[in-house]
């Protein structure tokens, strides 16, 4: 009896439940995709999802294992970033699919900067975190003085965004190939600093501060949003726009405002890995990079929390860099893409899972009193 | 001249049919913002039925059998949105855009899949269909006429009836401004929002393929439809939720959209010197400026958004 009791408590806490229920997304999600790749060819379905699920455990020696870790990890903090530029937005009520298009202007700030101005990493990087935050507040106006839906205006800008910034870094791209020159040859002054943190995975040199500083990033938007009169005032603004204002607050300014700051993360999560020399942008993309996308499974599945984004980042790069190891005579890596588009789909469905979660204890509970009940009134009649 | 006529009929089509779509959805009830996804897969169906249906079917069968597999497709895929929707009340923003990515993903690696094991060193996400493409068009001296701008307008005459002219569309309508209103005089909200859902998902299906065959004759998967649903998405708000406005907005974005790919044929536009990204930005910028100026007396359905709960008042 008291056993169950601590049970349900347990199960009763929110953030269990927010645990459970991703846990729940990940394992249908990992599910569902392998029964994708049984459809598809059931010989290597097996080995093929367990590859993604180890990721760098593919390679068989413990320093390759590091340094893979060690490349996860560096794709993992933009990725954190862009989770906690949706989380942000979401909290204040905002649906900010316009991560990916904010990442988008910040990679090309950032890399114009670097390149084309010859300027060093931290003024980069605030160039990034600058752009983002424009083109985020810009959907907070359009949102907030001429009432456009901002998932509309997001998408536009995305696009808008990648074209710009195609434009823009022709003028730094290599003259053979449509990628931009390397931080190394043309800047190395641009190249964010990895003080020493590379040799612990077996001298990754891309493994620099930057992991750090998106965890610091974390904590303070957490901080922002649960221990100060901002967050208080922005969260209220998106649960109850009208009482909000009511009370006093500014709600057009906190609209705009949020946008501006999840754009800022946006555009400092590209900064963060266009910046360690990682990955050159190639000005031929047709396609928004994925990275903004990819935020918003992290930060559903984190369960709206920006510690447990932390988590929730690190398993999506996970399976996505697993993805790359699939055998690609059988599979593709996109096999990756569908099962985290898969896990966003199942987090629709996450209230859901907690109301009828909740409904059942409740209903146990309240079967337990009445029968507790129901013996005490039959002790009362015997004596 | 006839180019950019043509090119502007035929995107305009596109978007009518996925805005009418968006449309029938909204006004159930339902949000619909994985129209994309749901372009995207009725892509995907009606390229299969292209590729493989034997080259010396003819043109009529080619052209029903490629729009059944595309409304096919697309109503199928649809059903996603409309369980998670109405059935378990999920949040509409977040499934929409799952489906969004879901679609593309899954194409990709269906596509991805089927040219592998066809041949082992085609690993591109591509499918061609350079012949079959041809049952579509009537050359009409310069301009080429495409089946598909008929059965636009066909579905533009067709949704104005339904959702005016018949009880269904009526009570669809119901649904979405006071659903609770239409469930007191008998109207089952659950079933009219799988209603609009669905219908939503067989028109944005046959978006899909009349966008992957309007002036290309091969798609490459990974791209998606380049945010072709979301620009549907502007044109049905600029339409105000109007079946004859969201003609005419679909013809004013259709023509920029256009224009990318006609400008050089116009000696003016030419001697602007703007680079070509100029022009592929256009209709999405052109569509931000007219949303920002009309979103402010938005005619929405009142109850969009909002899961159904009969236990609630």
């Amino acid at each position: 009896m008291e056993k169950t009791k601590k049970r349900d408590s347990l199960l009763h806490s929110p953030g269990v439940q927010s645990l459970l229920a991703s846990l729940l997304c990940i394992l249908i999600g990992l599910l569902v995709g392998y029964l994708v790749l049984l459809a598809i060819n059931p010989a290597g379905a097996g080995k093929a999802i367990i590859t993604i699920v180890r990721n760098f455990f593919y390679y068989p020696s413990r320093a390759a294992q590091l340094k893979y870790l060690g490349s996860t990890l560096v794709k993992t903090s933009p990725l954190l970033l862009c989770s906690l530029s949706v989380l942000f937005a979401y909290k204040v009520g905002l649906f900010n699919i316009g991560a990916a298009g904010q990442y988008v202007v910040g990679a090309g700030a950032s890399l114009y900067c670097a390149l084309a101005l010859d300027m060093p990493w931290y003024l980069c990087l605030l160039a990034a975190v600058a752009a983002g935050a424009l083109l985020g507040a810009l959907s907070g106006i359009l949102k907030a003085y001429c009432n456009v839906n901002e998932v509309i205006s997001c998408i536009m800008l995305n696009w808008i965004s990648l074209y710009m910034v195609n434009t823009l870094l022709t003028n730094v791209k290599e003259y053979a190939s449509p990628y931009t020159l390397t931080l190394a040859s043309t800047n190395p002054g641009a190249l964010i600093p990895g003080l020493g943190l590379g040799s612990l995975f077996t001298d990754n040199q891309y493994v620099t501060i930057a992991i750090p500083l998106s965890v610091l990033v974390t904590v303070v938007i957490w901080v922002l949003l649960e221990k100060t009169k901002l967050g208080y005032e922005l969260k209220a603004t998106g649960f109850n726009k009208d009482a909000a204002q009511y009370c006093g607050m500014r709600e057009k300014q906190n609209i705009i405002l949020t946008m501006a700051i999840a754009g800022g993360l946006a555009g400092m999560a590209a900064s963060l890995l266009y910046l360690t020399g990682f990955e050159q942008w190639s000005c031929t993309q047709s396609a928004v990079p994925a990275m903004g996308f990819n935020g918003i499974a992290a930060a559903f599945l984190g369960g709206l929390n920006p510690i447990g984004t932390i988590f929730s980042s690190y398993f999506i790069q996970h399976i996505t860099s697993g993805g790359a190891y699939v055998d690609k005579t059988m599979y593709s890596s996109q096999i990756s893409d569908f099962i985290s588009a898969l896990i966003i789909y199942l987090c629709g469905f996450v209230l859901f899972f907690k109301y009828a979660l909740n409904n059942r204890l409740d209903r146990r509970a309240e079967r337990e009193a009445r029968a507790a009940q129901a013996a005490a009134n039959q002790e009362g009649g015997e004596r | 001249m006839a180019l950019l006529v043509q090119y502007t009929l035929i995107f305009a089509s596109v978007l009518v049919l996925v805005a009418l779509g968006g449309c029938f959805s909204e006004h159930s009830g339902v949000i619909n913002i994985g129209l994309e996804g749901i372009m995207v897969m009725g892509a995907l169906g009606g390229a299969l039925m292209l590729k493989f249906l034997p080259p010396e079917t003819s043109a009529f069968m080619m052209v029903l059998l490629t729009v059944l597999a595309a409304v096919t497709f697309g109503a199928v895929y649809s059903l996603l949105l409309a369980v998670a929707a109405v059935s378990f009340k999920a949040d509409q923003t977040i499934v929409g855009t799952a489906m969004n990515l879901l679609g593309t993903a899954a194409a990709t690696v269906f596509v991805k899949a089927m040219n592998t094991s066809i041949n082992p060193n085609n690993v591109s996400s591509t499918i061609q269909y350079i012949a079959a493409k041809k049952a579509f068009l009537v050359k009409l001296g310069g301009f080429e006429f495409n089946w598909f701008m008929l059965l636009a307008a066909i579905a533009l005459a067709c949704s104005y009836v339904l959702l005016y002219k018949t009880r269904f569309g009526l009570r669809l309508m119901a649904c979405g401004e006071h659903p609770q209103a239409a469930d007191s005089v008998g109207i089952n909200v659950y079933k009219m929002r799988y209603a609009g859902v669905l219908i939503s998902g067989i028109l944005g299906g046959l978006g899909g393929i009349v966008y992957i065959t309007a002036g290309v004759s091969e798609w490459k998967f990974e791209n998606g439809v380049a945010g072709f649903g979301f620009l549907s998405l502007a044109v049905m708000i600029f339409g105000q939720w109007r079946p004859s406005r969201i003609a005419l907005a679909a013809l004013l974005f259709g023509l920029f959209r256009a224009l990318s790919n006609v400008y050089t044929g116009f000696d003016f536009l030419m001697a602007l010197n703007l680079p070509s990204s100029v022009y592929n930005m256009l209709p999405y910028i052109i569509s931000l400026v007219v949303l920002a100026f009309t979103s402010g007396k938005s005619r929405a359905p009142r109850a969009e958004g909002i899961p159904y709960d009969k236990g609630q008042r």
